[in-house]
């Protein structure tokens, strides 16, 4: 599980367009459990979501991942964590551009020096969990939006992550593909993993899924729904 | 081990496939890279494998060369010289020889004319070098005129071809014998053209060419030495051609590795922001930078050298022919021994691959190191 | 094929290449032996001293031999207009600075 105390994020610090996104934030996130981050836009979603998943450090304060204090450690221990315990989907995609959605899939193991064909079966798996086995050899710039966003979740899960972090993943999707995309989640709920939403659509913050509700605004917990 | 092999290769994959991404920009830049490492190469063997061939070849020459000079200008030398030459000490033999320029109007070619010492042409036959045969068409038992000094027409017989082997030195020979090379020339008798001489220890060349010196003052002394240097001075870096071909390579290169260097567009800066966000590390990054580099350079740079060995060595520098021909109408065929020296690869490789990386992978370094977060906005 | 094994093989196939380049050259230099020696004997037998390399004029036929003189024999004010000129300098002997040039 995830402990945040008294956590601030400055940007800018000292100049004239210094900005503080997260003022002050205290909370505790429960592992396995679903928790949903709403707020209008500025209030500091991404920012939250990017200090938990390790992709940033806080100004000052405190983050802890399963009892153990992440916000001091060195870049290289930082990245090992975070391409383990996280798997990130992003709202727009971010996919890489140019190649299949395949390779995109495997891109974020390619470090990790595990043989190919394991890696290339365990990619074409998941592909074929969220049903776009067939566009595996596709170049992602052929793909529609609900496939993309699909390869987007594969790709997150190729490491088997124990934590999901997504960022308004619904942004750019149809009511039928939200629902979609929420059923996966659920699925992957029900394999215990831990799933993390930014978003500020009611699909996803008033699905079943969410255990709890946390409201942001200006870089602060106003309060948060059970 | 097998880890950092996977690593690797799996770098190299995604690496290929966005190079792929731009098949035609990627596909011509190797093709000119290529093209330029090969007329580099091309010339570093070519040039090398000359001077070696020469430094060989030439260890034979007289020790020392005595040229007559008057007013400044090569002028004959009297025969008397010789006996007195060989009465200084350390001067072991000298003897005359005797040669000239023949033009031969019919073709426009200039021919060497010669005398040989002993196993010489009877009067009334040559003997030919390959590059004459060629130009004239002239094969054993032909006859070739000459035009003497004085309007006569001379009509030699040719006895022989001189080895197809020894072309470098002999290409543009004539060999005469002494009596018709007088008839040709006129050189009058008791008169050479210049005297070889060889001394018993090497050591003292310079000391008898002192004496030599002294003792005729209107001469000069050519030590073999010094014919040498002069072959190891040919097509030096600093002559015209050489320098220009140098200096176009050097930009070329420069200009190859500057579009890398000055930096990332943003849609690459994104992309790496990207591969920091699902998991790459920084030295991820800078790896596959570092094979983007190599992809492209170390191609180019095998291509280049091999095609540049088979060009200089299979078609005896075909390409260069027009520029070493220049205005000579007997030209020899340059079919030079291979010859092939680590340190050549080592400089092309300095040269051709090390920049190129080099400004491939240090513009990303900054973008690799940024927090991944911005990738999120 | 992986494309990364098609790469290394292209690579170690350049190299392979390389190799067998420094043998062939060295299998040459061996087998060139005998005619570098008919070369040589030549040289030595008729005294010669330069290679036979550009037969556009005198002094660049016989590089070694050349005088200082001869390239303006064509013209007094004889900016170098062989072509020759621009692939090799004069001779060692009158390059010298304040060499005797007579």
């Amino acid at each position: 599980m995830i402990e945040l105390v008294n956590v601030r994020k400055v940007f800018n610090a000292g100049q004239p367009n210094e900005f503080v996104a997260i003022d002050g934030v205290s909370l505790v996130i429960d592992a396995e459990r679903t928790t949903v981050f709403r707020g209008p836009s500025g209030s500091g979603k991404t920012t939250l979501l990017s200090l938990i998943g390790c992709m940033a450090r806080p100004t000052s304060g405190r983050i802890r991942l399963y009892d153990r204090e992440i916000t001091s450690l060195p870049e290289r221990f930082l990245t090992g964590i975070r391409q383990k315990t996280f798997g990130f989907i992003f709202q727009q995609c971010n996919l890489i551009k140019g190649i299949t959605a395949l390779e995109n899939v495997m891109l974020p193991a390619y470090p990790s020096g595990e043989k190919h064909a394991s890696l290339k079966n365990r990619a074409m798996d998941l592909l074929d969990t969220f049903k776009i086995l067939r566009k595996a050899q596709s170049k992602v710039e052929w793909l529609s939006g609900g496939e993309a966003q699909r390869v987007a979740i594969a790709r997150a899960l190729i490491n088997n992550p124990s934590m999901i972090i997504a960022d308004e993943p619904t942004a750019n999707l149809d009511t039928k593909l939200s629902r979609e995309f929420m059923e996966i989640m659920g699925r992957l709920k029900s394999e215990r993993k831990t799933i993390l939403f930014a978003s500020h659509d009611p699909i996803v913050y008033e699905s079943d899924l969410a255990d709890l509700v946390v409201d942001l605004r200006d870089g602060r917990v106003e309060g948060s729904v059970p | 081990m097998e880890k950092w092999i996977e690593r690797q290769k799996h770098i190299i994959d995604f690496t290929l496939s966005s190079l792929l991404r731009r098949k035609g920009r990627n596909a011509a830049l190797i093709l000119v890279y290529t093209l330029v490492v090969f007329m580099l190469a091309s010339v570093v063997f070519f040039v090398q494998a000359i001077k070696r061939e020469a430094s060989v070849i030439l260890k034979d020459s007289p020790d020392m060369i005595i040229q007559r000079m008057s007013a400044g200008r090569h002028e004959l030398i009297p025969v008397s010289y010789l006996d007195q030459i060989l009465s200084i000490r350390g001067v072991s033999a000298v003897r005359t020889r005797l040669w000239g320029y023949y033009y031969d109007p019919v073709v426009g070619a200039n021919y060497t004319l010669m005398v040989a010492e002993d196993s010489g042409p009877a009067a009334g036959s040559i003997i030919i070098g390959q590059g004459v045969s060629r130009t004239r068409l002239a094969q054993e038992g032909d006859t070739l005129e000459f035009r003497s000094h004085d309007g006569a027409i001379i009509d030699l017989g040719v006895k022989s071809t001189i080895s197809r082997e020894s072309e470098l030195v002999s290409s543009d020979l004539i060999l005469v014998s002494e009596q018709d090379f007088r008839r040709i020339f006129g050189t009058p008798a008791g008169f050479a053209t210049d005297l070889a001489v060889r001394v018993k220890n090497p050591r003292e060349l310079s000391t008898v060419a002192l004496k030599i010196s002294e003792r005729f003052p209107d001469t000069r002394q050519i030590l073999r030495d010094e014919i040498l240097r002069t072959y190891d001075a040919v097509f030096s870096w600093r002559g015209g051609m050489m320098l220009v071909i140098l200096c176009g390579s050097l930009l070329a290169f420069i200009i190859l590795a500057w579009d890398k260097a000055s930096g990332l567009s943003s849609e690459e800066r994104r992309e790496i922001g990207i591969l920091k966000a699902i998991g790459w590390e920084t030295s991820d990054v800078l790896l596959m930078k570092f094979w983007e580099g190599i992809a492209i350079s170390l191609s180019s740079l095998l291509a280049g050298v091999i095609l540049a060995y088979a060009h200089v060595f299979f078609t005896s520098a075909a390409l260069f022919e027009a520029a070493l021909k220049g205005w000579s109408v007997l030209y020899p065929t340059f079919r030079v021994t291979p010859f092939i020296d680590l340190s050549q690869l080592v400089i092309l490789f300095f040269l051709a691959v090390v920049p190129y990386t080099v400004a491939t992978i240090i513009p990303s370094w900054r973008a690799a190191t940024v927090d991944p977060d911005s990738v999120m906005r | 094929m992986r494309k990364s094994s098609l790469f290394l093989l292209f690579l170690a196939a350049g190299i392979i290449f390389l190799v067998l380049m420094f043998v062939h050259a060295s299998v040459q230099m061996k087998a060139g032996a005998a005619s570098l020696q008919a070369k040589a004997d030549l040289v030595g037998k008729l005294g010669l001293t330069d290679l036979c390399l550009f037969t556009e004029a005198s002094y660049t036929r016989h590089l070694s031999q050349a005088d200082l003189h001869t390239p303006f024999q064509n013209g007094p004010m004889s900016l170098e207009h062989f072509p020759s000129g621009s692939l090799v300098m004069p001779p060692a002997v009158i390059r010298k600075v304040n060499g005797k040039v007579d």
